[in-house]
């Protein structure tokens, strides 16, 4: 997931625009609504950074196509990750916030960009360190594919196939300070 | 502003930054939450060994390093060490040693002697966080004192923080005064002029002897204890009069603003350097400083132990 945060060097190629970015989440909201009738029950949970923003433009399209408020929150998995000691420098742990208590509920965990799987592995361990859901489900806005985990998305915005050393950047207006934009560059 | 940390060790405030600070004690909020889950245990450090070596004796801050450590999924192992068997230069020297052999991935030391901890440091490839050295300084409680000012405050620049008692022995105010004045603080140190001599406004604060006329206009109070164990007859002004001139009774709290927060690093000798009245009273945040070094030293394991060295 990690992998957007490098700055462009190689040629970039745009995958997506505002447009498509609107288009692609706006067709998740409907998905997630069409296989969870107890909307009341779902939780959407971002992983920050852009995870948390996608959550919300989620839950915005929801509320617009069936005037209902789904509860949202943020999974921060710094902590719970498998790779904690090979780093040279660790990023700042955010505050992890989801509503309590977690049975009964369905979380939705949401992502930029879903790569080996190891992201949304510790995301499922995070939120079982709170309880036990009714459900987990993952929600992405890319694919890229090349997983090392047993882990595949409900709701995809975009499959993008990829070869190893390409980089998929996502550039959201809230979160980065640029347009939206998918860009795919090039190794 | 550091967006990432990329210290092994923990060894003062002074050589930290700013950013540095807060980014510790930002790391401490997310750290702070897992206390409220029904799981308090995050894997973070699974498989890492930490050792808590102890050469002078403690029991909060051990416990607390230990429970922090637990809540990692570290392994923890105590040493004790007299004081007595062990001296500074050859056998720390082994005991660095001793310490690579069990393969120890992060030490927390206690040491009588300013610097044990940088000499270590240097020494090990773990990660070595300095609980306390000589005089010198005892970071992770200064770390704490600061989250629990900016938890009740909000922020710390702008605040007036009186630091009373046996600051010349303080490690722990020494701590303080770096992490202070770094945030922004204004400092006064209060006590005789025997324990708070002028040469400390050097490092950026106010010095004063008359705890009647700094408490007024206080928005936070760190008392420190008395340590008897370290006070020599011509420092120490007795103890009675200790009281009379610096000791928080009822009635001086009474001086203090509607808002001010009372603080103590612990063990508190109460009737001497705090009246228990005061030690339970609305002003005291004595045991949220219990709860938030519990954070803060998750989040302090977290970041110099999660690094690869």
């Amino acid at each position: 997931m990690k992998q957007t945060k490098q700055k462009t060097s190689g040629a970039a190629v745009a995958i997506m625009d505002a447009e498509a970015i609107r288009g692609a989440l706006r067709r998740v909201a409907h998905e997630i609504i069409e296989r969870n009738p107890q909307l009341t029950h779902v939780v959407l949970a971002g992983i920050p950074s852009r995870g948390v923003e996608i959550a919300q433009r989620i839950a915005r399209f929801i509320h617009e196509i069936e005037k209902i408020d789904v509860e949202t929150g943020v999974i921060d998995v710094a902590m719970h990750r498998d790779d904690v000691g090979t780093r040279s420098e660790l990023p700042i742990v955010r505050e992890s916030k989801l509503p309590l208590p977690l049975e009964e509920r369905t979380i939705i965990v949401v992502d930029d960009v879903l790569y080996t799987g190891r992201t949304v592995r510790a995301a499922m361990d995070a939120i079982n360190s709170f309880g036990r859901p009714a459900g987990i489900q993952l929600a992405v806005l890319i694919d890229r594919g090349h997983r090392e985990l047993p882990i595949r998305p409900d709701y995809v915005g975009k499959n993008l196939p990829t070869a190893g050393g390409e980089k998929v950047q996502v550039r959201l207006e809230q979160t980065d300070g640029e347009p939206d934009e998918v860009r795919l560059e090039k190794s | 502003m550091t967006t990432h940390w990329t210290r092994k060790d923990l060894l003062g405030l002074r050589e930290l930054s700013a950013d540095e600070i807060n980014f510790i004690l930002d790391t401490a909020d997310a750290f702070k939450q897992v206390g409220t889950r029904e799981i308090k245990k995050v894997p973070s450090l699974r498989g890492k060994t930490l050792v808590n070596f102890f050469v002078e004796p403690s029991t909060r801050t051990r416990t607390s390093f230990e429970l922090a450590a637990l809540r990692l999924s570290a392994d923890v192992i105590n040493i004790s060490a007299t004081t007595s068997s062990l001296t500074k230069g050859e056998t720390l020297k082994d005991t660095a040693r001793n310490l690579e052999a069990l393969h120890a991935d992060i030490l927390v030391l206690r040491h009588g002697s300013a610097g044990a901890p940088q000499f270590l440091a240097n020494q090990l490839k773990a990660s070595v966080i300095n609980a306390g050295d000589g005089a010198h300084e005892h970071p992770t409680q200064a770390l704490l004192d600061l989250y629990t000012i900016r938890e009740k405050r909000r922020q710390i620049a702008g605040l007036h923080v009186a630091i009373v008692g046996d600051i010349l022995f303080s490690r722990v105010a020494r701590s303080n005064i770096f992490g202070l004045v770094k945030l922004g603080a204004r400092v006064t140190l209060v006590g005789p002029s025997t324990l708070v001599p002028r040469e400390f406004e050097k490092l950026g604060v106010e010095v004063s002897h008359k705890v009647d006329e700094v408490l007024p206009k206080a928005d936070v109070v760190n008392l420190l204890r008395i340590q008897h164990e370290r006070q020599r007859r011509e420092y120490f002004p007795g103890i009675g009069e200790y009281i009379r001139f610096f000791g928080l009774t009822k009635e001086r709290a009474k001086l203090l603003k509607a808002d001010c927060l009372i603080m103590h690093p612990g063990p508190i000798n109460r009737g001497v350097e705090i009246d228990s009245e005061v030690a339970d009273g609305l002003h005291s945040v004595i045991l949220n400083q219990v709860t938030n070094g519990l954070a803060v030293r998750m989040a302090v394991l977290y970041l110099c132990g999660g690094i690869s060295a």
